[in-house]
């Protein structure tokens, strides 16, 4: 782990990337890194996240930048702007079950080949999937979902990159840890290792690429 | 009493101590208002909450504990809050004893429509699909008509939710109730009579002897 500027760990990621960004209609989302992919004006970004939140809000702030080409989340309903761009063929945009959404970003982090899921049987999500039968039951093979980086806010962060999370805060974060080549942390509190005790770290250090400097 | 109350106080009906419950956004929300005195319900929220509590007063917001549409929410003691994955392995996993969803159409056999109408709106299907699926029991709070035409439906015509039939469906005219994929007709709403509900339902519905008037 390495601590760096705001404006230098945005500088290490191209365009054409694919991120993935914690947050739950913006809240848990890194707000800072935003502002600074808006302001680096980062061109063709397809964002892994649960939804585009809104105008003005986390990951709504990249889509009014025009700053992603494709979107792959569960829910575009708050931010019209997402749902304009979609129908203009401004932006791509993949729709996926919020609990499948979650489980194949899982699937990549934890090495697994795939998820069986019920999820999506008998509804459009299953077109051009493999259907799986286990004890008479039948699956949609679904499959991991990685990206390039991963933008992760955090309550507290230590000298070494443990970080916990705060409430609904928490969301995506720890599970987008695991599934990106690169890992930039931004956090509220950066705090001495120990003071977040073994129990309760949720990401442990080796996971985290760049701690964002406080300013 | 407004279409929305008499749906809300109905399904309160379904409450029972100790259960972990969803509720989803719109009328479903506010069946939390109407938990009937001396029970204690588990609600969660797919952001990753379970004891949601009230919005607090003014000035006493924590922008980082929020529900499902990410507006401020308050939490009981005892509350407890996780990540998005065990959010989810909750609900699919059969954890979640009952949902309560909205709905845009239900056809005979119970299967719900209620993410997208094509061409219109498409907000996406959120965490809709997996409460269908994996909720042990799913009731949809619904209106019974929209611009005059039934929500009950014979045949979706808009794309399903999931393929497994809900347990409930909870009108202001009506509890129509989906066991052995038929639509039957189990309460009228207070002075709705069986005809006029019949004459409001696209779905044919099966009409057993004696109809009860829903409890409010």
């Amino acid at each position: 782990m390495r601590t760096t500027t705001l404006e230098a760990a945005v500088a290490t990621i191209p365009d054409g990337a694919s991120l993935m960004i914690g947050g739950f209609m913006a809240v848990g989302t890194p707000e800072r890194l935003m502002d600074e992919l808006v302001r680096q004006r980062k061109r063709d970004l397809t964002v892994i996240a649960n939804d585009t939140a809104r105008p003005g809000a986390g990951i709504g702030k990249l889509v009014t930048a025009k700053l992603v080409r494709k979107a792959i989340v569960s829910h575009i309903g708050t931010n019209p702007e997402t749902q304009q761009k979609m129908l203009a063929g401004e932006m791509d945009v993949e729709l996926i079950p919020q609990g499948t959404l979650i489980e194949r970003i899982r699937a990549a982090g934890y090495g697994l080949g795939g998820i069986l899921t019920s999820t999506g049987i008998g509804t459009v999500v299953e077109e051009g999937k493999r259907k799986i039968e286990v004890d008479g039951r039948e699956y949609l093979l679904e499959l991991p979902l990685k990206a390039d980086f991963a933008l992760i806010q955090a309550f507290l962060a230590d000298y070494l990159g443990n970080l916990t999370y705060v409430l609904t805060a928490r969301n995506f974060n720890p599970v987008i840890a695991m599934a990106a080549t690169t890992v930039i942390v931004d956090a509220e509190h950066v705090v001495p290792v120990g003071m977040i005790s073994p129990d309760h770290v949720m990401t442990p250090a080796p996971l985290v690429d760049y701690l964002i400097a406080r300013p | 009493m407004d279409a929305q109350t008499i749906i809300a106080k109905r399904i309160a009906h379904e409450l029972r101590d100790g259960m972990l419950v969803n509720l989803g956004i719109g009328i479903p929300t506010q069946v939390a208002n109407y938990v009937p005195p001396g029970i204690h319900i588990f609600f969660q929220s797919e952001n990753g909450l379970i004891g949601t509590a009230p919005v607090p007063e003014e000035g006493m917001v924590q922008a980082r504990l929020t529900d499902a549409g990410g507006m401020p929410v308050g939490a009981i003691p005892g509350a407890c809050t996780f990540d998005s994955a065990m959010s989810f392995g909750l609900i699919r996993g059969g954890h979640v004893d009952l949902t309560v969803l909205g709905g845009l159409q239900i056809d005979v056999q119970g299967r719900l429509a209620n993410w997208m109408i094509p061409g219109k709106m498409v907000p996406g299907m959120g965490g809709a699909m997996d409460l269908v699926s994996g909720a042990k029991r799913v009731v949809v709070a619904m209106q019974h008509s929209a611009k005059g035409k039934s929500k009950v439906v014979k045949c979706c015509t808009l794309p399903f939710t999931s393929a497994r039939a809900v347990d409930m469906v909870v009108t202001e005219l009506a509890v129509i109730t989906f066991h052995g994929g038929r639509a039957t007709l189990t309460e009228t709403a207070p002075g709705v009579s069986v005809q006029q509900v019949l004459a409001a339902t696209e779905a044919e519905l099966v009409v057993p002897p004696h109809v009860p008037q829903m409890q409010l």
